[in-house]
């Protein structure tokens, strides 16, 4: 058995070393708000935090995610009111939706350095910090504008 | 104001209509009525208070929509509700979508052909004005007044004399024993009178999608569910030799492994030879997959090679060329021609990847089988099913989840008939995860395609003469093994349906045999058709010294509603439209051009190695004209600035019909840029997103989307016609930059990307 935490909660999983962390989430502990693309790391679509960093949990085997705090889509918030939750939804971001948790997951980290500095990070810098989230509907112009709007939530709720 | 407040019981008890009722139906004829009547049971509606196969209201006011079609992405479950709640005057705070399952008496729910809106419009309006009137009968009937004295408004019914007012939900019930409206006694609202027509309605599942509380097809959970991966044999028509489930069986969660039922002659949408490897999670059925060693019978196939198709395509066409339809005479129609231009284009193999992958559950119990599965036709879906088991098409109830994008590839439900078929051998709820390899090696492909233009320009500039060929294995392929040359519905998509005012006009077709499963994609066969006619138009634009827009609307000529079969002989489908409806209108034609011209700085002084390209097509019957800037550095090829007009008529969501092109922006981009799917072995050569790239946001260009009358004309299509004119309007800007004419896709080939 491994223990690990997610969403700051123990969960208790019978589950190989090596079973990528995306199937140990979806599969074992039902969140599924993560998402399978490409299990290579290529799309971004399984993106969760450990310990705040944004990984690919499709390539993450459950073995290195012991003892960390990991985060998913669920833990972001209860109500879907978190800023950055909020910009995606007045941007109306999402078409499918389905790369959309891996893309909130990857850019928080972007906006929480951002409004520590207290700028708003620039294009380049977001084509930068996202270019490993792949969305096939095209709504990167959106999630661009979306990730703006937070960092500039962010700095004034602060 | 004097208002009834009643509680819903004592509205019932005084109103007399204690008791069960009716389940009514609401259609154009009583025949129907009473077949949807039975049907609604199935329809996802809760089961009280219906008041037709769209609406039900509950006591508490909740109105209840059924969105028939499915969600991938394109909006229509906000659009489809947006037109019924808008004549049922209902609350849109109220409004509880309900995802139609599969059931016959809905019409069409094949998602695909950007038909949702434009198809069921009308329908929709007279759900909505239909229950809204019954509603209004219920309240007369309380108050004793004739119809025309009560009014709704926002899930009220209001007494014109009174104003007193009774809510919806209190009416419900008596609303469902009243004698459905005659279609013809409907009243539907003025245009001026929307509320959320041509509102930008954020969409229904918005935050649980910022939220992952979304469900699409992989996040079905069952209990006692296996979870299935499966090898399938890398060449068509393959055959499983050999296996060894021992090892598979070994791997903990493992549980059972299950050979495939054998590819059938004719493909359609039944499962492809494989192994399955069942186990209680998806790791490790993933990882027994791997330890099959399965043996292959490849086939007749295993000597294909992409590359070598394309010169037998090409070859085809220049030796045994096939009539499609002709105008005038192009033999003379060169020969007096001062200029002759020609040129050939290639569009390579092509597969859809959506974000998530095909998925699937199924599970037989009680007489039924659920299906549960990101399909983008859940009747496809049944019927595919109940051929593959000889069982009953009405046994199988389809569920379709939300779809995690889909471009074609859900309407194909291979992938369900798998889950059904694991699932009637195991007697368990069983769940097929495709991989993304697998979705990359085991598509159904848009074709690759060959284009031949050659055009004959007299001593004014003008276009006389137009002689264009094409080539590609034909979706019907996937049907039929006797069909191997294009039909007149994909000719429909591009090519026959010339917007363009010539003298004398050839055009041909050859044959191509299919290597793999064909299937539509995005926007299909406007993708080499849109693109080789467009390249083509900027081509002779250069060499005649005229600005390709002058070129494109002299050539269009008078404003006109085109018959193509009474100019060319050719049979245009038109998008299954009547022209009656959807006439073939070069005005249109023509406005979206003007307004791209007119909205964009084309004719810019730029500096070296930026160039602007534009390229304008018809198709899924609404009119969209796109510009590009690009800039050429290094060999570097960044595409800077995208302009799209769209004239899809009646605009039900802007927001979505926005969001629609600057996404079809995108796919276009990718298609544009990097897409290929190259065969090698008979077997695809490309496996996940490192060998077949898509658009990443540092690739994507500043994006401005101009709706053109967006009040005028019956809805059509938004989906798809966004795609075509993209490609050509990066090679023309290309050239423009640069003046190096790119006629084969992907730039990848010759530019960094």
């Amino acid at each position: 058995m491994i223990t690990l935490n997610v969403n700051n909660q123990d969960h208790q999983i019978d589950a190989p070393d090596e079973m990528p962390l995306l199937w140990a989430i979806r599969d074992l502990m039902q969140y599924t708000g993560t998402k399978f693309g490409c299990g290579k790391g290529l799309c971004g679509a399984c993106t969760v935090h450990i310990n705040g960093q944004p990984i690919r949990s499709c390539i993450t085997p459950v073995a290195l995610a012991k003892n960390s705090k990991i985060k998913t889509i669920e833990g972001v918030s209860d109500k879907g009111d978190h800023v950055i939750q909020i910009a995606w939804q007045e941007n109306n971001v999402p078409q499918c939706g389905y790369c959309q948790s891996g893309q909130i997951m990857n850019a928080l980290p972007l906006i929480e350095r951002s409004a520590e500095k207290n700028t708003t990070p620039t294009d380049e810098e977001i084509d930068n910090h996202m270019a490993g989230n792949i969305c096939r509907c095209g709504t990167y112009p959106r999630i661009k504008q979306a990730i703006k709007d937070a960092t500039v939530a962010l700095i004034k709720g602060a | 104001m004097d208002m009834v407040k009643l509680s819903r019981r004592e509205f019932l008890t005084y109103s007399g209509i204690m008791g069960s009722g009716l389940i009514l139906g609401c259609n154009t004829t009583e025949q129907a009525q009473s077949k949807i009547a039975q049907n609604a049971i199935n329809s996802g509606l809760a089961k009280s208070d219906r008041l037709n196969l769209f609406v039900a209201i509950q006591a508490d006011g909740t109105v209840e929509i059924v969105s028939h079609r499915v969600e991938m992405g394109q909006g229509s479950k906000t659009g489809i509700p947006q037109i019924v709640a808008e004549e049922l005057e209902a609350d849109w705070q109220k409004v509880k979508v309900i995802q139609g399952l599969g059931n016959k008496a809905y019409g069409n729910q094949n998602t695909d052909g950007s038909t949702s809106i434009r198809l069921f419009f009308e329908k929709l309006r007279e759900m909505g004005a239909s229950a809204r009137m019954m509603l209004e009968q219920a309240a007369a009937q309380y108050w004793q007044v004739p119809i025309e004295a009560v009014y709704a408004k926002e899930n009220y019914i209001i007494n014109k004399n009174t104003q007193a007012k009774l809510a919806y939900g209190d009416l419900a019930e008596l609303a469902s024993k009243q004698v459905v409206p005659d279609i013809k006694s409907l009243k539907f609202k003025a245009p001026e009178q929307y509320r959320l027509i041509g509102k930008p309605v954020p969409i229904v599942d918005l935050k649980e999608m910022t939220m992952g509380k979304a469900n699409y097809g992989v996040d079905k959970t069952l209990p006692n569910m296996l979870i299935a991966s499966i090898e399938r044999c890398p060449v068509l028509h393959g055959k499983v030799s050999s296996f060894n489930a021992e090892k598979a069986l070994a791997v903990p969660g493992v549980v059972k492994v299950i050979e495939m039922p054998a590819t059938r002659d004719v493909v359609s949408f039944f499962p492809l030879a494989g192994v399955a490897v069942l186990a209680t999670n998806t790791w490790a059925a993933m990882q027994g997959r791997k330890l099959l060693e399965i043996q292959w019978d490849l086939g007749e196939k295993q000597h294909i090679n992409s590359d070598q198709e394309f010169e037998t395509y090409k070859n085809n066409l220049n030796q045994k060329p096939i009539f499609v339809a002709k105008k005038g005479d192009v033999k003379n129609g060169f020969l007096s021609a001062k200029t002759l231009v020609e040129a050939r284009y290639k569009t390579p193999y092509l597969v859809h990847a959506p974000m998530e992958p095909p998925m699937a559950t199924a599970w037989f119990h009680d007489g039924i089988c659920e299906i549960w599965a990101c399909v983008q036709d859940p009747q496809s879906t049944m019927n595919s099913a109940a051929a593959m088991m000889n069982l009953p098409a009405d046994m199988f109830v389809v569920e379709p989840t939300l779809l995690g994008g889909a471009f074609g590839r859900k309407s194909k439900p291979d992938f369900s008939n798998e889950a059904v078929f694991l699932a009637h051998k195991t007697q368990q709820p069983v769940k097929v995860v495709w991989s993304r390899e697998d979705d990359i090696q085991q598509g159904y492909y848009h074709a690759g395609a060959l284009e031949n233009i050659k055009a004959g320009i007299d001593d004014k500039g003008n276009i006389t003469t137009w002689h264009q060929q094409t080539v590609y294995p034909t979706i019907a392929s996937t049907f039929n093994n006797d069909k191997h040359t294009p039909q007149d519905f994909e000719l429909s998509l591009g090519f026959g349906d010339l917007a363009y005012d010539f003298d004398h006009v050839l055009m041909e077709k050859a044959e191509a045999k299919a290597p793999v499963r064909i299937g539509w994609m995005r926007s299909v066969c406007n993708i080499q058709h849109a693109f080789a006619l467009n390249c083509f138009l900027d081509e002779i634009a250069h060499k005649i010294n005229k600005p390709t827009a002058e070129v494109m609307l002299k050539a269009l000529g008078a404003d006109r509603n085109v018959n193509h079969k009474e100019e060319f002989g050719f049979s245009f489908t038109n998008y299954s439209e009547k022209l009656e409806r959807h006439p073939y209108s070069t005005k249109r034609y023509r406005e979206v051009l003007q307004h791209l011209i007119k909205q964009t700085p084309i004719d810019q002084t730029l500096p070296n190695n930026q160039g602007w390209g534009i390229a304008v097509h018809r198709s899924f019957v609404s009119y969209i004209a796109v510009a590009s800037k690009v800039s050429v550095v290094n060999n570097k090829l960044s595409v800077d600035e995208i302009h799209c007009v769209v004239d899809c008529g009646l605009a039900i969501n802007p927001d979505r019909i926005k969001a629609q092109m600057e996404g079809a922006m995108i796919f276009g981009l990718s298609i544009a840029l990097m897409g290929k799917i190259d065969i090698k072995a008979g077997q695809v050569v490309q496996s996940n997103f490192h060998d077949y790239p898509v658009t990443r946001m540092p690739q994507a260009p500043n994006i401005t989307v101009h709706l053109l009358n967006p009040t005028e004309n019956v809805p059509s299509g938004v989906g798809e016609p966004g795609v075509p004119p993209v490609a050509p309007s990066i090679c023309n800007a290309i050239f423009a930059a640069t003046g190096q004419r790119y006629r084969d896709l992907p730039l990848n080939q010759y530019l960094t990307v």
